[in-house]
């Protein structure tokens, strides 16, 4: 019984993928439980340091194209965690599929 | 009962330690990539230079990969993918803010580091293109911290590790550190071009650094974990694709 297992794929032992899935989503929850902050995308704030360290400086190159609004923006954040994990899940079933 | 009390002292702990670092940080940080025009031109020339001799090694080890084994296109991609999703998700962090885990790790341990410098940029440039996240003319510094010095530190560490035999803590350990290490590097490259009034460009990096260290533990933690859980997909149902990599390993 066990033979059969080895051939195709590692003998079954406990993974702990569970415990793993567990441990990102509370490593994310908690700091909005904990703590006070406004949480802000941080690119805006960078410039800010710059321009705090060397109030001189002007950047010489401005993007080509500019989401229209936060909200267009997280569409195509959204839209580029949504393509990869489709793919991976993809690649993962197909891979789970190919071994039974 | 005993085990119970633990893990409550260390969750007090994790959120006493959090509020002080919210308490005594005085700066907000931010996200890794470097935007668009923020770094001066002889800067970005500079960076493109460094980081075009690996993308050109990368193509060429990416085409060697697809030729020789193209069974092994499938989980190239998912390497992508991994870094595609990660990037994308903005989480946040013990210092108030948010910040993204780069995803370069798997790939650069599964396929070593010179192919990720080719799908690292591939990402940046998505998002730089699109999302006015990053951008083109500091394109050759983010890649250069992110798919050219991450997924080496993360293979380098990997390979250490997994002397000892742990396999899982080699994968976790080598995406961990591979994500800081971007961080790192970013700092130093603003530090350079932007170095404090007193103090220079040393001053100036330990304030960067500090910064983007604390808002990044949890983050390569997480990126760490992940790592994990995909690598224990693949070995649960693509072990001849892991072996197949193992051999190539072995080849010179």
């Amino acid at each position: 019984m066990a033979n059969k297992e080895v051939i195709t794929s590692q003998p079954k032992k406990k993974q702990g993928n569970w415990w793993l899935i567990l441990s990102v989503i509370l490593l994310t929850v908690l700091p909005l439980i904990f703590i006070k902050g406004d949480f802000q995308g941080a690119d805006g704030e960078a410039k800010e340091l710059i321009t705090e360290i060397q109030p001189n400086y002007k950047p010489w190159f401005e993007p080509l194209f500019e989401p229209a609004s936060g909200e267009i923006e997280s569409l195509l954040f959204a839209s580029q965690a949504a393509l990869g994990a489709g793919f991976i899940g993809y690649v993962i079933g197909f891979y789970k599929g190919r071994n039974n | 009962m005993n085990t119970r009390l633990k893990n409550r002292i260390c969750l007090g702990l994790m959120a006493g330690l959090s509020c002080f670092m919210i308490i005594f940080s005085p700066t907000p940080a931010y996200a890794m990539h470097i935007a668009e025009g923020f770094l001066p031109v002889t800067w970005a020339i500079f960076w493109w230079v460094v980081t075009i001799p690996f993308l050109i090694f990368g193509f060429k080890s990416l085409s060697r990969i697809t030729k020789d084994n193209p069974e092994l296109k499938l989980l190239l991609a998912l390497s992508g993918a991994f870094g595609f999703v990660l990037s994308a998700l903005k989480i946040p962090s013990v210092t108030g803010s948010c910040s993204h885990p780069t995803g370069m790790g798997l790939g650069a341990i599964l396929f070593g580091p010179s192919v990720m410098a080719v799908l690292g940029s591939l990402v940046l440039l998505f998002q730089s293109v699109l999302l006015a996240h990053g951008g083109l003319t500091t394109l050759g510094a983010n890649a250069f911290s992110m798919a050219i010095v991450g997924p080496w530190v993360a293979f380098v560490v990997y390979r250490l590790i997994i002397l000892s035999g742990k396999e899982k803590l080699a994968i976790f350990c080598g995406a961990s550190l591979g994500n800081l290490a971007t961080y790192v590097v970013t700092s130093m490259q603003l530090a350079i071009v932007f170095p404090a009034v007193e103090g220079g460009v040393m001053a100036s990096f330990i304030k960067f650094a500090s910064i983007f260290a604390i808002t990044q533990i949890p983050l390569a933690i997480s990126e760490g974990f992940l790592t994990v859980l995909v690598w224990n997909w693949l070995q649960s149902y693509a072990i001849n694709e892991l072996q197949t990599l193992k051999l190539l390993k072995n080849q010179p």
